[in-house]
């Protein structure tokens, strides 16, 4: 006896009558974009207020003092990287082989981790430097921008870990699956955050 | 060892919020006490609190509106009652509480009764009008619905522990930043709409995606009941502008706890980005309240006109036209600002834009009713009274958008009038109505009608004698939010307003004894054959309850009003009788997940508020730990076998034959 | 204090606009009203006299009439508000003859100064102005933000701590106002009105003469005094001192006022996130 789940096997596509609700893959994936959408929403308004604040230095130091555009460049390739390694992960997923999967998932997260390392003795160095986020309203919107912007990484990592293990314990389930897709869109929506901040914060922040 | 948590925060020394919370605590115990010895909590548990069928979430979400409706209302009891008798006087309530109420009272009204109220009703009824059997998300569903009642829990808890902010329902700096609020009621304020934020995204990301892509077979976007594409529109709203909501209730927790600059008044913070962030958001949020009461009101219209909507077509493209437009008013919030001629222009020509779809709604509505056979049942008394009321109210804030007029009614009792004209009339009307109209459809028995209509007719009197009066103070100068004056020509107008706010006491007691006397003679208005409205769409096709599964098999539609054309098929079409395949279904299993989820978020913010920095970390650790438990789940669906799927449609199809051939045979 | 009750010529436009959009917008709402009563009662289901169109749902006559009835009501208030907007702006200056009164508002807790730059005086909590002489008003906050307001007057104004935004008023007839705060800034905010005594010219010069003479003064160090919080502040006058006080104020060279002293529930332990 088969059984009729809450999807259908097929639906329709634009043009044609819709042949009912969508398979399951396919609704997980897009209410995953709309949580990205939303996601992206909220970093935009951290960055309308960092375009805001970027005057207000308060006598304190302006971004071409304080950014080291060298240790940005190395933290963009680990995440461009981990981008790909992650790519390459969701092809092993499909491909249903889990010793390239955990292999890719692995250094993804070493390139993660590598980012944050970086992140978080930029941060130190600035606190360091009396530039912390309580010197003036630009810096608290720089680091507030580029800080959420790394608690999602951080939050990535930890999201990265738990998929490892879960298909450790349970292989490529159906709904393991679809929370790979999920997660590969998360990482990569990340990078593409960070090429905003990369470009707005550090690229314009250091020009003449 | 419990942060700032110290005796002093239970306010042992003022009588009012002691007895309140008081009665509250006794009530909550006693509910509880006759749960649990009428041995109702496996019941509980298993039906209602670990559910993730979106029929008992949306019944859920709903009686938490309704229940913080009763707190949300007796603040504003209080404020009518102290500026009735505040003239030359300190009334009875001294500024630092009445500072409190009127800030709670906004908050609670607009985020723990009008959102759940329509989240709710969107909840319950749009995956049966979809034709389907639950939302994209059910278990995410269950975790949203929790999250907003943490929400309002805590709101609740700075009853008795400690206190509430007192800037009012938008926190604008500096006024709520430490300098100027060293206590814990902004933080209050702000972590609990951080958390029931995230529920409410939650939703959103839900709902848009269930009508996106989990609709029945041959209904395009086009053959969608009015109510659907009204929460489409509402739940794209959600999803573009919470999250802005989060940032900037972020940028003041980061200026409150690590000492950042957003928007303080040194080093460089700017409270403008404040009002400007907060409006991007909020004038959104209106019309996130407001555009579901429309849906509903379509519904409403059609079905008790016997008639199509009509203007379909037209209703979509205003619904959406006004979903776009609303993003782009935010600035007439605060044209006092002096951000020059050009720029307030603007925004003005914009927000008087606005009105254009709407009123393209209003005359759909009338002429839907032109040629129908009206029927005069509590929906649509709610209905006829919210197209008056939020037309004035419309018309208000249409005058409030031309600047000049704004310079001298910014901020006063005539802009108070004008939110509650189309809050009230709006929203809350619609959310009424709604609750009347598919009342019976959730729990298999109507609604008594006598009370129904009572209770209407004092709110609508009640509504109008009750804010008329603001309208005409705010044209005599005065502004929102005091708590004393010396003005006598003020007084007699409070004091009329005040018998309004009673009048409306009186709505809401018949409300609650329509609920009781219903509940007792629910035999009586048993509803037999689960449309009790002749209704139009595919809500009405199923039992009253609907089983778990909603559907047997999943309707195929081809055309608008597909339970109407059910009904009465064109001319040489006979009408199926057979008996559909049926099949197993599977169905999501329930899952402690949000409540559980909901328990470590109260811990959380419970602790970030009072600085009990172990506790956050507890319950951090806790949340994340159920989001293990419930990734690491192996079985996330109940089967129902075919033969008990046979059993439970086969009688409801027989019963509701039965009535029909009854009534057909007399 | 009557808004339908001008006594200056921004709050005589103001009504007029007032009137005149309410006017357009009520030759729209009352007939619909009346409709709404009309439709509802005679297509109720026991009039059996009334047409019966039971699929009639679309008609692109009337789609056309009710979308340019919004339209055409609508295109008609931009025009008011565009023109209003520009004319009524805040920071316009008022067409007279007289040469401008130059008056600076600071919105402190729980009172209101008034600073005459020009007759060196300063005044709490009362206004005393010329009357038929534009008044030219510079404001700002010296913490949280508030809103200045003489509702027979005509336009309210916020007040911002680090910001100066501008007003112009002017008051036509002699007589008392009153004015408010139009913004709620805390505890103390019902406190916050103010008497507006508008006398004739001569008198007002003699006013100023006089009020510059008295013994209490205000600079930077009596300043910081009035700047702490208190409620229900009695008028007072001042000889102005120091003549860039507003603008020490203003420009942020001054620190912004404290807030009202802890006791407050919950207030911050001392070491815990200092916001200054």
């Amino acid at each position: 006896m088969s059984t009729v789940a809450l999807t259908e096997a097929h639906h329709g596509s634009a043009g044609r009558e819709w042949s009912g609700p969508a398979p399951k893959r396919i609704v997980t994936g897009y209410g995953f974009w709309i949580f990205i959408l939303s996601d992206m929403v909220m970093f935009s308004a951290f960055f309308a207020t960092y375009a805001v604040l970027l005057g207000q230095t308060a006598g304190g130091p302006t971004g071409r003092e304080l950014f080291d555009l060298h240790a940005v460049a190395i933290e963009t390739a680990f995440l461009l990287a981990s981008s790909f390694t992650c790519g390459m992960a969701a092809i092993a997923a499909d491909a249903r082989s889990t010793i390239w999967f955990q292999l890719a998932m692995a250094v993804t997260c070493v390139f993660g981790l590598g980012f944050l390392n970086l992140e978080q003795q930029e941060f130190a160095s600035l606190v360091a430097r009396g530039a912390g986020p309580t010197r003036s309203a630009f810096l608290s919107a720089f680091f507030t921008l580029v800080g959420c912007h790394g608690l999602h990484v951080s939050g990535g990592i930890l999201w990265l870990l738990t998929m490892m293990a879960q298909v450790y314990a349970k292989g490529f389930r159906p709904d393991i699956q679809r929370r790979i897709l999920c997660f590969a869109l998360f990482w990569h929506a990340l990078d593409i955050i960070w090429i905003a901040v990369f470009t707005i914060v550090y690229l314009l922040g250091s020009a003449k | 060892m419990l942060g700032k948590l110290t005796w002093a925060a239970i306010p042992f020394d003022q009588p009012i919020p002691m007895i309140a919370s008081g009665v509250v605590a006794l009530s909550i115990l006693a509910v509880l006490a006759w749960v649990v010895i009428r041995g109702h909590l496996p019941y509980l548990w298993r039906e209602w609190i670990t559910s993730v069928d979106h029929k008992r979430i949306g019944v859920m979400y709903t009686l938490l509106a309704m229940v913080m409706l009763l707190r949300g209302f007796a603040d504003a009891i209080m404020m009518r009652a102290q500026q009735s008798v505040a003239l030359h006087s300190q009334g009875f309530l001294p500024p630092e509480h009445y500072d409190q109420i009127f800030s709670a009272h906004g908050t609670i009204m607009i985020f723990f009764v009008a959102m759940p109220f329509m989240i709710g009703l969107m909840n319950f009824v749009v995956p049966l009008q979809l034709g389907v059997r639950d939302v994209a998300f059910p278990t995410l569903n269950s975790v949203g619905f929790w999250l907003t009642a943490t929400g309002a829990l805590l709101i609740n808890i700075s009853l008795v522990v400690g206190e509430f902010a007192r800037t009012g329902w938008l926190p604008y700096p500096p006024l709520s930043e430490l300098t100027y609020s060293p206590g814990v009621g902004v933080d209050y304020y702000l972590w609990s709409l951080q958390i029931a934020g995230v529920g409410t995204l939650v939703s959103g990301i839900n709902l848009v995606t269930t009508v996106l892509k989990v609709r029945t077979k041959g209904m395009s976007y086009l053959r969608m009941p009015m109510f659907c594409w009204t929460t489409l529109a509402t739940n794209l709203l959600i999803v573009a502008a919470f999250p802005i909501l989060t940032a900037t209730l972020a940028m003041l927790l980061l200026d409150r706890y690590l000492g950042f600059h957003f928007f303080t008044n040194e080093a460089g913070g700017n409270m403008m980005m404040f009002m400007n962030l907060i409006w991007t958001w909020g004038h959104p949020e209106v019309y996130i309240l407001v555009l579901p009461a429309f849906g509903i009101f379509s519904e409403v219209f059609a079905t008790f006109s016997g008639k199509p909507l009509f203007g379909y077509r037209s209703m979509v493209a205003a619904t959406m036209a006004i979903c776009i437009l609303s993003f782009m008013v935010w600035l007439h919030h605060f044209f006092t600002m002096g951000a020059g001629a050009d720029v307030n222009a603007i925004f003005g020509i914009a927000t008087t834009i606005i009105a254009v779809p709407t009123g393209v709604k209003v005359f759909n509505w009338l002429f839907t009713m032109y040629g129908g056979k009206v029927r005069f049942e509590t929906p649509l008394l709610w209905s006829i009274g919210f197209m008056v009321t939020f037309i004035i109210g419309g018309m208000t804030g249409v005058l409030l958008a031309v600047p000049p007029a704004d310079f001298v009614l910014h901020n006063s009792l005539f802009l108070v009038a004008h939110f509650h004209n189309v809050i009230i009339g709006g929203v809350l009307f619609g959310a009424f109505a709604g609750y009347t109209f598919w009342f019976p459809k959730a729990f298999g028995f109507k609604l008594h009608e006598g009370l129904g209509q009572a209770a209407f007719w004092c709110w609508l009197v009640g509504f109008y004698v009750a804010f008329m009066p603001l309208y005409v103070l705010g044209l005599l100068g005065m502004t929102r939010r005091m708590q004393h004056y010396d003005v006598p020509e003020w007084r007699p107008w409070l004091i009329v307003a005040a018998f309004g706010a009673a009048l409306i006491l009186c709505g809401i007691v018949l409300q609650i004894a329509q609920l009781v006397v219903s509940i007792r003679r629910r035999e009586k208005l048993r509803d037999e054959t689960g449309d009790p409205w002749d209704g139009r769409s595919l809500e009405w096709a199923t039992a009253s309850p609907p089983p778990a599964f909603n559907f047997a098999v999943l309707p195929e539609v081809s055309g608008e009003d597909a339970y109407w054309k059910l009904k009465h098929p064109a001319t040489g079409q006979a009408r199926s009788h057979e008996k559909p395949e049926y099949r197993a279904i599977e169905i999501p299993r329930n899952s402690p997940t949000g409540f559980v989820c909901a328990f470590f978020a109260t811990m959380m913010g419970f602790a970030l508020i009072w600085h009990i920095w172990w506790m956050v970390a507890a319950g951090a650790i806790g949340a994340f730990a159920t989001f293990i438990v419930f990734a690491w789940r192996d079985h996330d669906e109940d089967v129902i076998p075919a033969a008990e799927v046979a059993r439970i449609d086969g009688s409801n199809r027989a019963q509701r034959h039965a009535i029909l051939s009854k009534e057909a045979a007399e | 204090m009557n808004i339908l009750d001008p006594q200056g010529p921004i709050g005589a436009a103001e009504k007029t606009i007032l009137i005149d959009s309410v006017a357009i917008m009520l030759a729209i709402v009352v007939p619909t009203i009346v409709a709404i009563f009309a439709f509802a009662y005679w297509f109720r289901a026991s009039n059996s006299r009334a047409l019966h169109l039971p699929d009639w749902e679309y008609s692109g006559r009337i789609e056309l009439v009710v979308w340019s009835i919004p339209t055409l009501t609508i295109i008609l208030l931009g025009g008011v508000a565009w023109i209003g907007a520009h004319q009524l702006d805040p920071a316009k200056p008022i067409e007279g003859s007289s040469k401008p009164l130059r008056i600076q508002a600071v919105s402190l807790d729980w009172k209101w100064l008034f600073i005459y730059p020009d007759q060196k005086v300063a005044t709490i909590n009362t206004l005393t102005v010329p009357a038929g002489v534009p008044l030219q008003f510079q404001l700002t906050s010296a913490s949280v933000m508030n809103a200045f307001f003489i509702p027979q007057l005509g336009s309210l104004i916020y007040t911002m701590y680090g910001m100066t935004t501008q007003l112009n008023l002017q008051a036509d007839t002699p007589g008392t106002l009153q004015g408010l705060s139009g913004h709620f800034s805390g505890d103390g905010f019902s406190d916050m009105h103010f008497d507006v005594h508008v006398v004739p010219t001569e008198q007002f010069s003699k006013w100023a003469q006089d009020a510059s003479h008295v013994e209490k003064s205000l600079d930077e160090r009596s300043y910081e005094q009035i700047a702490k919080p208190s409620m229900k502040n009695t008028p007072a006058i001042y000889r102005l001192a120091d003549p860039d006080l507003f603008r020490s104020i203003a420009t942020q060279k001054i620190a912004p006022a404290p807030g009202a002293p802890s006791g407050v529930i919950g207030a911050a332990l001392p070491g815990v996130a200092d916001a200054r």
